[in-house]
């Protein structure tokens, strides 16, 4: 028996962009795990996904700048395509019970075209280090960014990588942090990294504090995206992605 | 025991420093977090799948039991999985103890903790979760502070080599017998713990159904046999019986599959259609031990797939059972199934499945919303005489019959299992395999019409187990499977016509005489586990872990002034008159049946003819194999004549 064709699908009815929050515990999933988990929350909350054409159908989800597994987010972004139109909000209301707690629905959006991958220039990152003083880590920063170039090495799936952690950074400064039981002292770092390739992490402006100015903490520092979208190239502030779509859209939620 | 604090602040840390840290976080769909409660009326288990998270997880026994425990207001279960040497390391260098990943308790503190053993490979993982948790080791050294430690699962029917390190062990299905423990438990704690653990002890054992090897001494004989095994305390009855759970439907475990966020290996939810087999493959202990047949009716497993997708999202269904095809009504579930399915995303699969129980509609329901990638099916013997061995009586009509219909209707590779060193085997049976598989290819070829069919051989040592017709016999050592191994791949290899099309898949005899040792040691054996633990041994499982001279030298120290080694454990056969070490405990399988079945397998290898095979006491009259009366059950098989009905829309 020879093999089919493939039926082919319709294209979707409607596209949604969606915001997640990565917190807690369940920040150490990671981008493969998230997918898995969020393709059976689909599933589970009965949303109308349109499928891929292939012989293999997929829900048709497209990921955008995910956040390495162990860091915290406040800001993900996804889009999906639907076979059916569904109120932004029930959509959210249904994957949010659906997620398993920490992976939290921030905002559904009624997509109004254009890339959001495109939007997603820079991310604003918040770096918590329990046991670093609050003068160590401004004097790091201060020659971290009194610095042309600042190479640094990460092992990545093709091997040991070299590149330059500085060029990226548009903002970096330090204040002081609460502190926790265990540790006096807690410094917080808030870094502004330009996405580019190859793509500068905040792991890699930890290596490079700690080679300029050999600032290391106890205990590992705990990484958090709080923003992530367009990059203002005057006051080097990180934009809200997701406004085009909420500007374009009807006050209904559909 | 107070309620103990999270381990979790201190865990976390350390998670950005180790590999795959997701599994170790716990936060699954369906995961139950409870209050720890009072002392006095909550009954505190902590439940161990002594492997990597990824193996663990999905394992149905642990699923069952923490769902139907914790459903109960009056006990909770927590899981705790093994952690992999580089947490390991980090976990002893920071003082953390092995915790469970529901709310990170620590397992000292439990009341129980139970340990289900699929394999005996997982027997030095239990030493690595013991020593973290900072349990003594050995049962004799532990406290009242101590939790009571329970083996269970298949490997738990010769508990003997880990007899020194667990308390408890219990043979057979644990639904309801965990539900017993626990109330044996709670009433005692709520006594205030008359007579500390030896007492609560004794009440388990008691019971009839709960084996506490202390209370049992062994004799060995000058020749190094054991002599005896009999009870020193009043409450230990002679032979400890299996446990065995009637009327499946009434426990539809499990009704929220967990659902990981890390990968495991089976991704799927699956629902045990049916428990015990009665085929009587002389090799298999799953079914020897699991007798008899117990199926779930055709509209108790509809339920449990609708419930089971909607509350996990899994896309994918396994019907599990020994040899799935056998079920009663097997070909209106899979119709039924396929019907509410179609234009879903959810597919169906059907993993055992035996060559003689094999037809086209079957397999085309299962594959209506899924790919015909492959079908696996068991011959284990690769000639007739061999297969007339282990009374598995496939012929090879049957199988090429069964492949032409599978690729003659789309499928393109079809997966053999075989079995290398069975009883009695020799060079030239393992070779037929090779012949097989290349029968099925040209056949394959001739009935699609093209080349791209493919047939993989997958193929590992035999190793008799306890409570089987071939425990009485002597495994092939390891030097002579790889030998067979070698001249079975070169075959495959030689012929170019074919050899492309064959895969070819083994495993090579090392492993293989390990697992024999623990399968069928006895309490001698937990001295070598120790050892190979302190020296290293994690993982044994897994081939990048395991090390057989590790464990030869383990053995060479552990066994010394014994007069025992690992060949006589492993290469040796033995008598009808020797004591083995699980005799005192009771599968309910007649010992004389056994021997009968033994020597019928001998008489078959010399004149395959001159012994009927033994059929299968579904259908066809009772042979006695003891079962029945020694337990108190009986069959339960359909059909019902009920149909599942098309799901209503919501």
């Amino acid at each position: 028996m020879a093999r089919e064709m493939p039926v082919q699908q319709p294209p979707p009815v409607q596209r949604v962009r969606i915001a997640y929050a990565k917190r807690g515990r369940l920040r150490f999933t990671s981008h493969r795990d998230f997918s898995r988990a969020f393709e059976r929350a689909l599933v589970r909350a009965r949303i109308p996904m349109a499928f891929s054409s292939g012989f293999n159908p997929h829900p048709r989800i497209s990921y955008a700048g995910a956040a390495p597994t162990g860091s915290a987010s406040e800001a993900e972004y996804l889009e999906i395509g639907l076979a059916e139109t569904m109120p932004t909000d029930q959509i959210a209301a249904l994957l949010d019970e659906s997620l398993p707690d920490g992976l939290d629905i921030i905002e559904v959006v009624t997509s109004a075209g254009g890339s959001l991958a495109d939007r997603l220039e820079a991310s604003h990152w918040q770096i918590t280090m329990p046991g670093v003083d609050l003068p160590r880590a401004e004097e790091a920063v201060a020659r971290f960014l009194a610095t042309a170039e600042i190479p640094v090495e990460r092992m990545t799936k093709k091997g040991m990588r070299r590149f330059d952690s500085r060029a990226a950074v548009v903002h970096l400064s330090a204040r002081a942090g609460e502190n926790t039981p265990t540790h006096e002292t807690c410094a917080i770092l808030d870094v502004v990294l330009r996405h580019g390739i190859p793509s500068v992490r905040p792991d890699d402006i930890l290596a490079g504090l700690r080679e300029i100015a050999g600032l290391d903490a106890e205990v590992a520092p705990v990484q958090q995206r709080l923003a992530q979208g367009p990059l203002d190239p005057v006051t080097g502030t990180v934009g809200d992605p997701l406004s085009p779509d909420r500007d374009a859209a009807v006050p209904n939620g559909r | 025991m107070s309620e103990p604090a999270s381990v979790f602040p201190r865990l976390e840390p350390i998670l950005p420093s180790v590999q795959k840290p997701i599994q170790y976080v716990g936060g699954e769909l369906n995961a139950t977090l409870k209050d720890w409660g009072k002392d006095t009326d909550m009954v505190r288990w902590a439940l161990m799948y002594p492997d990597a998270y990824e193996v663990g997880l999905p394992n149905q026994g642990v699923q069952i039991l923490y769902e139907v425990l914790n459903e109960r207001d009056d006990a909770l279960a927590e899981r705790t999985y093994s952690v992999w040497p580089d947490l390991e390391a980090r976990m002893r260098e920071h003082g953390i103890p092995q915790f469970t990943v529901d709310c990170h308790r620590p397992v000292r503190a439990f009341d129980l903790f139970g340990i289900s053993f699929s394999t005996e490979l997982g027997y030095t993982n239990m030493l690595t979760a013991l020593d973290l948790a900072g349990i003594p080791l050995h049962s004799a050294d532990r406290t009242d502070d101590d939790p009571i430690v329970i083996a269970g699962g298949h490997a738990a029917f010769n508990p003997e080599p880990i007899a020194d390190f667990v308390d408890a062990a219990v043979l057979g299905d644990g639904e309801e017998v965990v539900l017993a423990i626990s109330s044996v438990v709670r009433e005692w704690k709520a006594e205030g713990r008359p007579g500390g653990r030896v007492e609560v002890l004794a009440r388990l054992a008691a019971s009839g159904n709960i084996y506490v090897p202390a209370f049992y001494d062994v004799e060995y004989a000058e020749d190094g046999g054991l002599r005896a095994v009999v009870p020193n305390r009043a409450e230990a009855p002679p032979r400890v019986r299996k446990h065995t759970l009637m009327d499946l439907d009434s426990w539809p475990y499990p009704r929220k599959p967990l659902v990981p966020l890390a990968e495991t290996v089976h991704e799927r939810f699956s629902v045990e259609i049916f428990r015990g087999c009665t085929r009587g493959c002389r090799f298999c202990q799953a079914g020897m031990i699991t007798r008899p047949v117990r199926e779930r009716s055709i509209t108790t497993i509809g339920d449990m797939v609708e419930q089971g997708v909607r509350a996990s999202g899994f896309d994918e269904v396994g019907l599990l059972s020994l040899s799935s095809a056998d079920h009663t009504e097997i070909a209106e579930v899979a119709n039924g199934l396929a019907d509410r399915y179609q234009g879903t995303n959810v597919s169906l699969s059907l993993p055992s499945t035996r060559v003689d129980a094999f037809n086209i509609t079957l397999a085309n329901e299962f594959s209506r919303n899924g790919r015909r990638s492959g079908l696996t099916f068991a011959p284990e013997g690769g000639s007739e005489r061999m297969r007339k061995v282990i009374n598995k009586a496939v012929t090879e009509e049957d199988l090429i019959r069964t492949v032409a219909t599978a690729y003659s209707h789309g499928w393109r590779q079809v997966k053999l299992y075989f079995m290398c060193g069975l009883p009695t085997e020799t060079d030239a049976d393992v070779l037929e395999i090779a012949d097989l598989a290349t029968k099925v290819i040209a056949k394959g070829r001739e009935v699609s019409g093209h080349n791209d069919v493919r047939c993989t051989v997958s193929i590992g040592g035999f190793v008799p187990k306890a409570h089987t017709p071939f425990q009485w016999a002597a495994q092939l050592d390891a030097e002579t499977t790889d030998e067979r191994l070698r001249q079975l791949r070169d075959t495959v290899r030689a012929d170019r016509r074919f050899a492309r099309a064959i895969g070819f898949r083994y495993h090579d005899g090392k492993p293989g005489i390990i697992e024999g040792l623990l399968s069928r040691g006895d309490r001698r054996v937990g001295r070598v586990i120790e050892e190979v633990w302190r020296a290293g041994g994690r993982f044994d499982g897994w081939s990048e872990h395991f090390s057989y001279e590790r464990w030869m030298n383990a053995a060479a120290i552990a066994l010394a002034g014994t007069g025992v080694d690992v060949a006589w454990f492993t290469t040796r056969e033995r008598t009808y008159a020797e004591v083995l070490p699980w005799d005192h405990l009771d599968s309910g399988l007649d010992k004389d049946w056994l021997w009968q079945d033994w020597e019928d397998a001998l008489a078959a290898a010399d004149d395959p003819e001159s012994v009927a095979d033994v059929e299968d006491c579904r259908w066809t009259p009772c042979y006695d194999c003891g079962v029945c009366p020694e337990m108190g059950t009986d069959i339960q098989i359909g059909p019902t004549g009920q149909t599942l009905l098309p799901l209503s829309v919501v």
